[in-house]
């Protein structure tokens, strides 16, 4: 399933999250809400932020996996 | 550097606030260009909209030129800002607003419009 391999994606890349979460938006298994909360962020701008969840999706993203990806992130601070 | 970067690169550089998305604002094909258009409207942005859907390269070439892997993309004067998630959010804390000023002059609402330009 698509929404577990997200998850260990993210979880790899941001093992000292303290929230991960991915959700199937429509039960169609590609359009996801991933929200992740993690010290990674902190003080980083927004942007910086999603850049590091796109890159932890890279594969899924350039694969055609994800078709629509939203991205809720939050630091710790 | 190909011929469509370049220009793609070009519309970036010249237009106030440049936003990829599928469709068009008169026609949205996609729940997240839809979002960002809305942000930029509700922070009284100029949008000069490039539809992405009339050729797959478009697509290829903005990703290669802005390193960001999903459409919509909002550039504020040149600047990569983000996607439908990150234009929401810095329209909703009223730091788009703030960019726009910035980037653009205290005036940019004044010269908003909308139009949308092709690069195909």
């Amino acid at each position: 399933m698509a929404t577990e391999w997200l998850e260990q994606l993210l979880r790899q890349a941001f093992p000292d999250a303290d929230e991960l979460r991915v959700d199937d938006r429509t039960g169609g298994g590609d359009h996801f809400q991933v929200t992740v909360a993690s010290p990674r962020f902190d003080g980083l701008p927004l942007i910086d932020q999603h850049r590091l969840v796109n890159a932890a999706l890279a594969e899924p993203l350039s694969d055609g996996t994800i078709h629509e990806l939203r991205i809720r992130t939050k630091g710790t601070a | 550097m190909s011929d469509l970067q370049d220009r793609i690169k070009d519309v970036i550089e010249k237009e106030p606030v440049t936003l990829f998305m599928k469709g068009t604002p008169q026609f949205v094909m996609c729940g997240n260009s839809d979002r960002a258009l809305r942000a930029l409207r509700e922070a009284g942005a100029p949008v000069t909209a490039v539809d992405v859907l009339p050729d797959p390269s478009i697509r290829q070439e903005l990703q290669e030129l802005s390193g960001w892997p999903t459409i919509p993309q909002v550039f504020v004067g040149g600047e990569l800002i983000g996607g439908a998630d990150i234009t929401q959010e810095l329209a909703e804390t009223g730091e788009l607003e703030k960019k726009l000023e910035e980037k653009l002059g205290t005036d940019y609402k004044s010269k908003a419009e909308e139009k949308t330009i092709s690069v195909v």
